[in-house]
């Protein structure tokens, strides 16, 4: 195996194996011969996996899913950083190129309490999913809506909500964070949402419903330590995080005073 | 095979109202007592999901990633059609309709394609109500641009991300429901068999991927909106996990399947560099609004582009196509570049692959203005390559990118199963035998926002409400034959990976019913992945167990799919003697240009099952032109 038009690498990796979540895991070494520079990260465990089974032996598990970088779903720390040393690149479109003949790499699943370990470098992102069910989208139901054109949204505003919207929801911020915060993914999703006019009405409840829902996975605070920004592989900015911060404030502030309103007029 | 396409009477333009006033409703009390599967949660799966779920209906999800934000549809590039005219330069819901019907070569229902064009006007206003984040102009309005195969500028986008901002969308309305109640997720579960009981889809049966336990969803209807198949070539600019599986498993229960041997190989991918690939990355063809695809007058010309003189340089497709140029529909240019490298042409280190410059364009705009338009293609270019293509050419070659043909289904999306429905692209389509682009996401958005929600309730409101339990005989076989498959698999225990028999699965495709076929090669095919397919059932080695997270056994029965598929794409291919669209038949050409045969072929082909090892049967279902008239397609 190997060829192509590169170079050709020694590795040795040394990888988290856990059979699955309840169980314990440990490190295993592999030697990793033969490898073209040529190659993405992941083809390269390919060929790792499709040499263990020629012995017989289970492959490494890992995420994977489009292998261009769009969706998501792979994520491995690599020496320590999320996605690998690459800046704004996911493992999946990391190459070979980026390591020397004799490296020895440790590979590790992402480790968050958020994300509990399903196998190996595999992880359940769940909780994702679930701050995004608590408020992340604008409430609009298949239907009679008003033409696209009918609401002008100035540019700077669309391009700050596409920055944004970038976001792959990888979870590589989390993995980052000494924190485990998963602040960056939620803000950039209540930013994305907050630029547009229609996004304004559930404002204010998104963002206490998704930082209230972020809680209660398990997902720590944030404290500025800005991991999370450089392990982004779609260049999300903590200034993102401001934006929600004040959305949130703002939120709070109303909400007491609509509940002391409402207390208000229960006790007249 | 009953192949009624139940395409409404009555003139082109008034047949999808008519028919919305003519389908049975369900009242809205009653929608919370129909339960609905849908498979898949791409664009075509998470917006009739969530729609549908809107309405009332009970609605279950399935998609095989960790999250239904990761389906494919994320990866699209370029953009969505809709005949909004708000360039005002002449486009309408009618020229929509004829580009799509010529485009697809005169394969597809004048019926269905004329209803994607008027509903393509709705998505773009339902995406910008749900905060999709299109790309605007200065004074906030949309933006629009021109793109593969149309004169004019319909196509909205959001930078090179609009499948991955459409999904997202959809996805978000999704989890709405989710967190509602209305939809139950199930992630991490793939589609292992389709439960039919007195004629009808009643569920199917999943594993979950986790525990590797089987189980047994019911519903009142199925809806499959698993994707496409061109995974089949095994290089491809799918996600690895794109199966053919779900929708198999219906044909094999006897759902029609159409057009099986309609593959769109796109122009413009990242060659191949190695024997590792494990997969192709498509660079969007609006790079071809700007670039320049040439290669080297001279056969084995090994000088770097930068040293090719102007004049010993061949811009191909401007020469061959002087009115679209280097924005020839996809068919065209794919072929065009095949025909360049089979010439010894091509470029790079194998050969095969031809240049896309941009240094005109550069010279022209300024490189600020490429990379505002471009920036990130040209990076992910650069991160896979190593090479610069602000400094030198691209280089491209086709891949498998999309598939037309799937399971053959009506007007109301349903299959030959009653209770079956099949969405996106899935189905065999509105796309003919050619998709043009920025045509999937539209299609995929019609069927599941405003198609299905519509069609479904007409099946619903007439269907017999009988109850099925998990104790019938039929839910039970299902669930038998998945286990007794599972056991065989991993009973195997031979020497050969199930990546390694994808891989030589997809050779034997990609050279023979690839980017151009003929009857000796089709032949050749049909002995050799039967033999194959013998050596694959004898001599896979499947590890791990069945109750826990095992990718090799995914990925073998995923394979092993594939290895039936490959034999009916095949036979489709060699049957449809003409060539129409992305199906090149070389024996019928002119000149290089796919030559139809309207006398013999103006059908889509529905292929029957009958049985492990007995030769299937191809059906037929007559298409008719009454408005756009039969004609050579011709981009000159
Ligand atoms: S596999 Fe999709 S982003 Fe890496």
């Amino acid at each position: 195996m190997g060829g192509g038009t590169g170079k050709n690498l020694n590795l040795k990796l040394h990888v988290w194996r856990q059979k699955g979540p309840n169980v314990e895991g440990q490190f295993v070494t592999y030697d990793a011969p033969g490898i073209s520079t040529e190659m993405s990260f992941l083809e390269m465990l390919d060929v790792v996996n499709e040499r263990l089974a020629e012995k017989g032996e289970e492959g490494i598990a890992f995420d994977h899913d489009c292998r261009e970088g769009i969706c998501g779903t792979c994520g491995i720390v690599i020496d320590g950083r999320p996605h690998g040393p690459r800046p704004r690149t996911t493992t999946c479109q990391l190459h070979m190129r980026s390591f020397a003949d004799g490296d020895e790499l440790v590979l590790e699943p992402w480790r968050a309490k958020g994300f509990p370990i399903v196998k190996d470098l595999m992880v359940d992102r769940g909780s994702l999913d679930r701050i995004i069910a608590t408020g992340g989208f604008i409430t609009a139901p298949t239907g009679t809506i008003p033409d696209a054109n009918a609401i002008p949204v100035p540019k700077e505003n669309a391009d700050i909500a596409m920055d944004a919207a970038a976001c792959i929801g990888c979870g590589a911020c989390v993995a980052a964070c000494p924190n485990a915060s998963a602040m960056l993914f939620t803000a950039a999703k209540i930013t994305h949402l907050a630029m547009f006019p229609q996004g304004q009405p559930e404002r204010s409840s998104r963002a206490l419903r998704m930082v209230a829902q972020m809680d209660a996975e398990g997902f720590g605070s944030c404290t500025n330590h800005g991991e999370c920004e450089s392990a982004c592989p779609k260049g999300i900015r903590v200034e993102f995080i401001a934006r929600m911060n004040a959305d949130f404030v703002v939120a709070q502030v109303t909400k007491g005073r609509r509940e002391a309103q409402a207390g208000d007029s229960s006790a007249g | 095979m009953d192949l009624k396409s139940n395409i409404p009477s009555g003139p082109i333009e008034q047949k999808w109202s008519k028919h919305k006033f003519e389908m049975k409703l369900v009242n809205p009390a009653n929608k919370r007592k129909y339960d609905v599967i849908m498979v898949g949660s791409g664009l075509a799966g998470a917006s009739g999901a969530a729609s549908m779920a809107e309405l009332g209906y009970n609605v279950a999800c399935f998609c095989y990633q960790d999250s239904p934000r990761r389906a494919h549809s994320i990866a699209a590039q370029g953009g969505i059609n809709a005949a909004k005219n708000y360039r005002n330069d002449g486009d309408s819901v009618y020229r929509l309709f004829y580009d799509t019907v010529k485009g697809g070569d005169f394969r597809a229902r004048e019926g269905n394609v004329h209803r994607l064009a008027e509903i393509s006007v709705k998505i773009i206003d339902q995406c910008v109500a749900q905060g999709v984040p299109f790309a605007r102009e200065y004074g906030g309005l949309l933006d629009n641009r021109s793109f593969g195969g149309a004169q004019v500028s319909r196509t909205f986008y959001a930078r090179g991300q609009t499948g991955q901002q459409l999904l997202l969308g959809a996805y978000q309305a999704l989890e709405r429901q989710i967190g509602l109640g209305s939809v139950k997720m199930f992630p991490r579960h793939e589609m292992q068999e389709l439960i039919v009981v007195d004629g009808r889809a009643r569920g199917i049966v999943t594993r979950d991927m986790v525990t590797g336990e089987v189980e047994t969803h019911l519903a009142d209807a199925v809806c499959l909106a698993t994707g496409g198949y061109g995974n089949v070539f095994f290089l491809a600019t799918y996600a690895k996990g794109c199966n053919t599986t779900a929708i198999w498993r219906a044909y094999k229960k006897g759902a029609g399947f159409g057009n099986p041997c309609y593959t769109q190989i796109h122009p413009t991918c990242i060659p191949v560099s190695g024997d590792y690939q494990s997969k192709l990355t498509l660079m969007s063809e609006s790079l071809r609004n700007d670039g320049r695809i040439w290669v080297p007058k001279k056969k084995g010309d090994t000088r770097s582009p930068g040293q090719i003189p102007e004049d010993e340089r061949d811009y191909y497709l401007e020469r061959k196509y002087p009115s679209f140029g280097n924005l020839a529909p996809r068919d065209i240019a794919s072929r065009a570049a095949k025909q360049a490298c089979d010439d010894g042409r091509g470029v790079g280190p194998t050969g095969l692959g031809v240049y896309l410059d941009f240094a005109d364009a550069i010279g022209r705009l300024g490189k600020g203005k490429i990379e505002e338009k471009y920036g990130n293609l040209f990076e992910m270019y650069e991160r896979i390559t190593a090479e610069n293509p602000y400094e030198v050419p691209m280089r491209i070659f086709p891949a498998s990118h999309y598939t037309m043909g799937g399971l053959w289904v009506d007007y109301n999306l349903q299959s030959t199963i009653p209770g079956l429905f099949v969405l996106g692209e899935a189905n065999f389509s509105d796309h003919g035998a050619n998709r043009l682009g920025a045509s999937a996401l539209m299609q995929g958005l019609a069927d599941g926002y405003f198609v299905i929600p519509y069609t479904i309730g007409n099946y619903l409101a007439q269907a017999p409400k009988t109850k099925v339990d998990k104790t019938h005989p039929e839910v039970k076989a299902a669930e038998a034959a998945v286990d007794a498959r599972t056991k065989k698999l991993l009973g195997i225990k031979g020497k050969k990976t199930p990546m390694a028999f994808h891989r030589e699965l997809g050779k034997i495709m990609w050279e023979y019913c690839g980017m151009a076929r003929n009857e000796e090669g089709l032949a050749t095919a049909l002995e050799k992945i039967p033999a194959l397919r013998e050596e694959f059932w004898k001599n896979v080695s499947v590890l791990g167990t069945p109750g826990e997270v095992n990718q090799s056994l995914e990925q073998a029965g995923r394979v092993a799919d594939f290895l039936e598929l490959g034999e009916l794409m095949c036979r489709d291919a060699k049957e449809r003697r003409e060539s129409c669209g992305g199906h090149f038949r070389e024996e019928y050409q002119d000149d290089g240009e796919a030559k139809r045969d309207d006398e013999k072929f103006c059908h889509v082909a529905v292929w029957e099952y009958q049985g492990d090892g007995k030769t299937p049967t191809r059906n037929v279902e007559p298409l008719e032109f009454e408005n756009v008239h039969l004609a050579t397609r011709s981009y000159k």
